[in-house]
This record gives C-alpha cells, sequence and structure tokens, in this order.
C-alpha cells in the first residue's frame, strides 16, 4: 500500500481506544457547539462573518496595527520584543529570566509556545518549567504532544492519565476525575508560588488600548500571572484585534466554538505590570511578538488562514481528525487549520508537511463551523495545487494522474468512443482491473455497472420520434 | 451563509441546457433521464450539448488545477451561449459556480468562466429558486434517509431539496444522527485515503440505515457511487434514489406523467 497517504495510514493503525476518545469527545463538542450558538444567536453565521471581516481587516493591515499595539502597551508600562524566528523568541525569554536571575516558570497553556518548542529550550538551559493547564501538565509528564489545540490529550482516557499519576508519584493509581484534578492541584500550587516567572500566550490583544486577553477554564492563567514578579506574554502578531469593542465579539465566539460555552470561565484584561498604586500583581511586564513566518503566509494566497483565533472547533467536527487523531498531522497545529497552517510554516521543511492538505475530503465542514469564517476547503485547494506545480512527491502519493484524464475529457471524441468501450469493463471482474484508483476504490465498494452513453441514445431516440 | 458563492440573477429560463456530469454518462443514465423528464413536465425546452464530458472537478479537487482547467476550457466552449446550465449534482454545479473561479483565479479567461459560472444551476435550485416551484404534485409512499452532499452546503440546494421533498404526499423525511457529516467520498480522497474513507462511510450508512427509511436519497451521484458501493459489498440492499428519480417518480405515481 505505498500508494496511500501517511495520514490514511496512521488512521488505519490508530489504537482503538484512542480512536474512540477522540470521536466521541469531537462529536459531543460539534454537537454542544452547534445547540449554545443557535440558543443564542438565531443568526449565528452573521457573528462568524463580522468576526471573519474584522480578522482579515486586522491582518491586512499589521503594519499600522503592530507599531499601534507596541505603542500602548509600552505606555501602558509593558517590555515589547519582535521576534523574526523561534530561537529569537526563546532567547528573548532565556534572557529575560536570566537577567532576573529567575530559574524557575509556571506557564498556562499556549500554542505558540508549543510552536517555538521553548519547553526544551529553557530546560537544556537550566530553567525549571511546569505546565499548569491540566491538560498541558499531562503532556508534560507524559512527554508526550497535544493532540488537539483547546484538549491537548483528547487522545487519552482518565485510566491512561491515573497510570501517569501514579507513576510520577501523585498518588496512588485513581482515575476518578476530580481526584486527578484535585492532586494536580495540589501539586501545582506549590509550583506557584515558588515560581519566579508566569508565562501566558495571549488570546487577543487591543491595538487600540494594548489590553491582553487571557481565556482560561482552569484559572491557571491568573494564578501563574499573580504571585510572580515577572510575566512574560508570548503571541503572534495574528493576535492582534483593532479595538476594545471587538473583545466582546471574539469571548463571545472563542467559548461557545471551543468548549461550547457561552464565556470561558476565567477572562483576564491585562493592561500592564502593577501599578504604583495596586498592591499585588507582577512588576515585570513583557510582551513577545512572534512572526515565524507568519509574514510569509500574510504574503501568501492563503492569508486568510491567520484570522485563526485557535478554537479548535473545525478540529471537532472533521471526520479526518475524527479518524487521524491529531498526532498523525505531524505538527503543532493538527486537522483542518493544521493541514493549512503547518506547510506554511515550515519553512524549508514545507515538503515533509505537503500532504497535509491532501487529507481532507473537502467537506467544508471546519469553514461552516468556524468562527472567523476561514475557507479552509480553498486554502486546502490551493496548497493541493501548490504541491503538484512544485512536483512534492509525498503530496501526490496516492492521487491518480489525471493529465491523460483531463485529455479524454476535452477530446468529445474520444471521450465517445470511451463510453462505448468502457462496456468491456462489465465483462471482467472488476478486481482485475489493472488500476492502483481502481484497487483503492474496490478496498471496500462495489463498482457500479457501466452504462456508458445510454443516456445519450435514449435522448437522441426519443427526439427522433418526436420528430 | 458564504461558504459557497452561489451567482444571484442567474438567467431562469426554461429553455436550458442539460450538463449531464461525466458519471451519469457513464454509471447512472436514469438519473440524467429522470432529470430532463422532471424538466420537460416543467415545460422547458431541454438542449443536450454532444460535445460534453466533465466538469473538471476530479483534476481540481486532487491538486492538477492545469488538467482542471483543460476540462473547464472545454466546458466552457460546450455550454456556450446565454441559457440557464442545469446541473443534476451539487458538486459538479458548485465546480463550474465556485471551484472554476478558483482556478482561474490568474487566467486571462477568467471573464468567459464566469460566465458559465453565471448561469449554473443545481437542478433542484433551479426549480425551486429559478421556476419559483414550491410544491411538488404526484406521490411517493416513502420513508426517506436523505443524504445532504458536502456541495450543497452553503448552498441554496440544501433548503430547496428539503423543502421540494417535503412537499410530497406520502413521503416522509427521515431525521438521522450527523447528518453534517461527509460520507467520505471526496473525489480522489476515496482512492488516495481509501481506509478513512471507508470508515466515514461506514459510519454515514449506519446513520442513514438506522431509522429503518424505504429509500436512501441524495442529489450527489459522486457520494451515491462511494456509499452505494459500500452498501453493494455489505449486502444492505435499501434501495438508492436521486432527488430527480424521486421528483420523477412522484409525477409517475400520481399519473402526472
Amino acid at each position: 500500500m505505498k500508494s496511500w497517504q501517511p495520514i490514511d495510514l496512521v488512521a488505519r493503525d490508530l489504537d482503538k481506544e484512542v480512536k474512540q476518545s477522540t470521536y466521541l469527545a469531537s462529536k459531543i463538542k460539534t454537537e454542544k457547539r452547534v445547540a449554545i450558538l443557535e440558543q443564542d444567536y438565531p443568526d449565528a453565521d452573521l457573528l462568524r462573518e463580522t468576526a471573519g471581516r474584522i480578522k482579515q481587516h486586522t491582518i491586512e493591515n499589521l503594519d499600522t496595527y503592530l507599531p499601534k499595539a507596541e505603542e500602548r502597551l509600552k505606555e501602558n508600562g509593558a517590555q515589547v520584543y519582535f521576534a523574526a524566528d523561534a530561537a529569537a523568541a526563546n532567547e528573548t525569554v532565556l534572557r529575560i529570566m536570566r537577567e532576573n536571575s529567575a530559574s524557575r516558570m509556571v506557564k498556562s497553556k499556549s500554542m505558540v509556545t508549543e510552536e517555538i518548542e521553548m519547553l526544551p529550550f529553557l530546560e537544556a538551559n537550566g530553567m525549571e518549567i511546569v505546565e499548569t493547564d491540566l491538560g498541558e501538565f499531562i503532556v508534560q509528564i507524559d512527554n508526550d504532544h497535544p493532540s488537539h489545540i483547546v484538549t491537548p490529550i483528547i487522545h487519552k482516557n482518565r485510566r491512561q492519565i491515573a497510570e501517569s499519576f501514579e507513576r510520577e508519584g501523585l498518588g496512588d493509581y485513581n482515575d476518578d476525575p476530580e481526584t486527578i484534578t484535585r492532586r494536580a492541584r495540589a501539586y501545582l500550587r506549590r509550583k506557584y508560588l515558588d515560581a519566579d516567572v508566569g508565562l501566558t500566550g495571549a488570546n487577543f490583544i487591543s491595538a487600540e488600548s494594548g489590553r491582553i486577553a487571557i481565556c482560561t477554564n482552569e484559572g491557571n492563567a491568573r494564578f501563574s500571572v499573580a504571585a510572580n514578579r515577572i510575566h512574560i506574554v508570548v503571541a503572534g502578531i495574528e493576535k492582534l484585534i483593532p479595538s476594545d469593542r471587538d473583545f466582546a465579539l471574539f469571548l463571545n465566539l472563542i467559548g461557545r466554538s471551543a468548549t461550547a460555552q457561552q464565556l470561558t470561565v476565567y477572562n483576564q484584561f491585562i493592561n500592564g505590570p502593577r501599578a504604583a498604586n495596586q498592591p499585588h500583581g507582577p512588576e515585570q511586564l513583557h510582551v513577545i511578538f512572534l512572526d515565524n513566518g507568519r509574514s510569509e503566509v500574510l504574503a501568501s494566497e492563503c492569508r486568510e488562514i491567520l484570522r485563526c483565533i485557535r478554537c479548535g472547533a473545525c478540529l471537532n467536527v472533521c471526520p479526518v481528525f475524527r479518524q487521524a487523531g491529531g498526532h498523525a498531522y505531524r505538527s503543532v497545529y493538527p486537522g483542518p487549520v493544521g493541514a493549512v497552517l503547518s506547510p506554511l510554516l515550515a519553512g524549508n521543511r514545507y515538503p515533509e508537511l505537503a500532504d497535509l492538505p491532501k487529507a481532507s475530503s473537502l467537506c467544508g465542514a471546519c469553514n461552516e463551523v468556524c468562527p472567523v469564517n476561514i475557507p479552509i476547503p480553498e486554502l486546502l485547494l490551493r496548497l493541493r495545487d501548490r504541491a503538484k506545480r512544485e512536483k512534492i512527491s509525498k503530496a501526490n502519493k496516492g492521487t491518480p494522474s489525471l493529465g491523460l484524464w483531463a485529455t479524454l475529457c476535452s477530446q468529445p471524441a474520444m471521450w465517445k468512443t470511451a463510453l462505448s468501450m468502457g462496456h468491456g469493463m462489465n465483462y471482467i471482474p472488476t478486481e482485475m482491473i489493472p488500476h492502483p484508483a481502481a484497487r483503492a476504490w474496490q478496498h471496500a465498494r462495489k463498482l457500479p455497472k457501466f452504462r456508458g452513453g445510454e443516456f445519450r441514445k435514449w435522448f437522441k431516440n426519443r427526439k427522433n420520434e418526436q420528430r | 451563509m458564504s461558504l459557497l458563492h452561489t451567482p444571484t440573477n442567474r438567467p431562469a429560463t426554461k429553455s436550458v441546457q442539460l450538463m449531464t456530469t461525466c458519471l451519469c454518462d457513464t454509471f447512472y443514465p436514469d438519473v440524467a433521464q429522470a432529470t430532463v423528464e422532471v424538466l420537460e413536465h416543467l415545460g422547458c425546452d431541454v438542449e443536450l450539448p454532444d460535445a460534453q464530458t466533465c466538469c473538471g472537478q476530479p483534476a481540481f479537487n486532487g491538486g492538477d488545477w492545469k488538467s482542471s482547467r483543460k476540462v473547464v476550457r472545454h466546458a466552457v466552449k460546450t455550454f456556450a451561449g446565454d441559457k440557464p446550465v442545469i446541473v443534476p449534482s451539487g458538486s459538479c454545479a458548485a465546480m463550474l459556480f465556485h471551484g472554476s473561479l478558483l482556478a482561474f483565479e490568474k487566467e486571462s479567461d477568467l471573464p468567459q468562466v464566469e460566465e458559465l459560472a453565471n448561469r449554473t444551476w443545481e437542478f433542484v435550485d433551479f426549480l425551486v429558486n429559478g421556476l419559483g416551484i414550491d410544491r411538488w404534485p404526484g406521490r411517493f409512499d416513502a420513508k426517506i434517509s436523505f443524504h445532504s452532499s458536502c456541495h450543497l452546503r452553503g448552498s441554496n440546494s440544501k433548503a430547496a431539496i428539503q423543502k421540494l421533498l417535503a412537499t410530497i404526499e406520502g413521503l416522509e423525511l427521515l431525521p438521522f444522527d450527523e447528518q453534517e457529516q461527509c460520507c467520505g467520498f471526496g473525489g480522489t480522497f476515496a482512492v488516495s485515503f481509501p481506509n478513512v474513507s471507508r470508515e466515514m462511510g461506514t459510519l454515514k450508512i449506519e446513520n442513514l440505515v438506522k431509522p429503518g427509511p424505504d429509500v436512501v436519497g441524495s442529489a450527489d451521484m459522486g457520494c451515491m457511487m462511494h456509499f452505494g458501493g459500500m452498501m453493494d459489498s455489505k449486502g444492505i440492499g435499501v434501495e438508492r434514489m436521486h432527488v430527480a428519480q424521486i421528483l420523477r417518480d412522484s409525477l409517475k405515481n400520481g399519473g402526472l406523467l
């Protein structure tokens, strides 16, 4: 089966338990999402389209909004950095920690720090890092990778988690979710208090005020920030929104789209470091804006993908993600959004990930649920065209060559000959048709009887009769 | 909902061209025949351009846009004129009014492609939103699980089909689980991702068949060739019909044809 796509093979071989966890969790979230949107917004599509237009406007005017945000953030007392790539961002975090004699960091969930592989870098440089989102904490102790943008351990069940906790000395085996959560909480409380630095991502940053919005359900971002001297924010340059009033729209959409909540449980708005008249809070706020290939995406034909607010709704609804799981995408961002974004952000590793856009039946469900209305199928198609033009073998594996077919379909005489000759197919066992695509087809399906030209004959004879 | 940019202000005259679609031309003649019979029942004059082949979608979805453009150019030439072009397939119609525009973005003959896009109709969209039909006569005594193919998503066709079928006497549309999920066809996807495609198809068939339909319906023979072929492999004998066949048979049952 050399001609099958890598993600298809992962799906075929995926552990049944993992597949079931992924499928059920995704299905439930998709159904709840629809219910909660329809309950509150009779025309949710209008909301999605509006949010999409605002984000599109923002990314197309980053040259205005980024300097504006920088200016406001500085006015608010933050220090602002621009990191061209992962290495620059990681070095910046390390430098801030070293300059402040800091060695311990607690961090909340952030996809962008996964993208730049910040943890292994800081650990290699002698820093102690603790993930405080429960899912990410489990990923960390298991030395695993998140398989979903919002629910990083969608691929694990509670039995597996209980085993991990037991292994790590976090109590005897117990797979009761509440017990697991309480144990993690007790462990993490200590870590919050012992840390020097709290690091978070950002869900949205208002260019108008420099205000940073962070949404969590566990309150761990607050804890990470509140007890520490230093707060570091790492955010992709596309996280901006034009003004504070836009928070309303985006906060209304992100909770509903991600986890079918009207609002995430904890929504922080950070205006800067502790002010003179404030008794608590970090003394320093550092905001690192990361490019890491985003400018190139912005210059490409797939720039709409930068609207993404990382809600994961497209993953949950995607039938391929449901079958293959997040790790199949071999990159930080899985599912439909990842199939577009990951190859684009891969730089010179692009050929290795050029097959991801093929992992879709182009059903469009991702577009339909996207809170910023990203035309994901169109972007997948553009990337398929690119992979074909650039002759990337990995991407084109298993796709039948269609050049000859195109010739057939643009030569009516040849087409009609084929219509009459195809009947031969009915006289040989279809399993013997010597073509890999035909064989793959019959992997699970029968071919219908060939009846080429019958309709044309009917149409013509009938016309003759009428005359 | 702007998932598919269904063109507005398309011509809806009763003198039409039929795009048979390559699948009906090769495998499903009765679907094309039913389409003609329904259109003619409504007083349409149906022209069948002889040089027609395919809409170009297989190559477009497969990523071979160059080959796809070759086929679209042929379609543009074949369906010249100003008549509405009627397509008994949501996905082939979407290829002509949506996909082809993407594939021709940078081509100098984009205007010609747009011209065809702006008079292309999915069959039931044409009946309901073109000709203004809002009730379907005759009768069709059956419980139907109707698979709304993915290319109807965001187009006018989805609502049009539901609306029209719901008016047929004797016909009951069955609700079923996970209606929004794809059946796993996806053109070349079905052969380059045979395992995922099969799993998706299995799930779709389970959901379609569970409520106990007399007929499984669809507006796309691509989907039906895939999950129908799977039903045949599994020995699931529930009858399968294209929406055009349901409409035609309803007329026949009512003695109107």
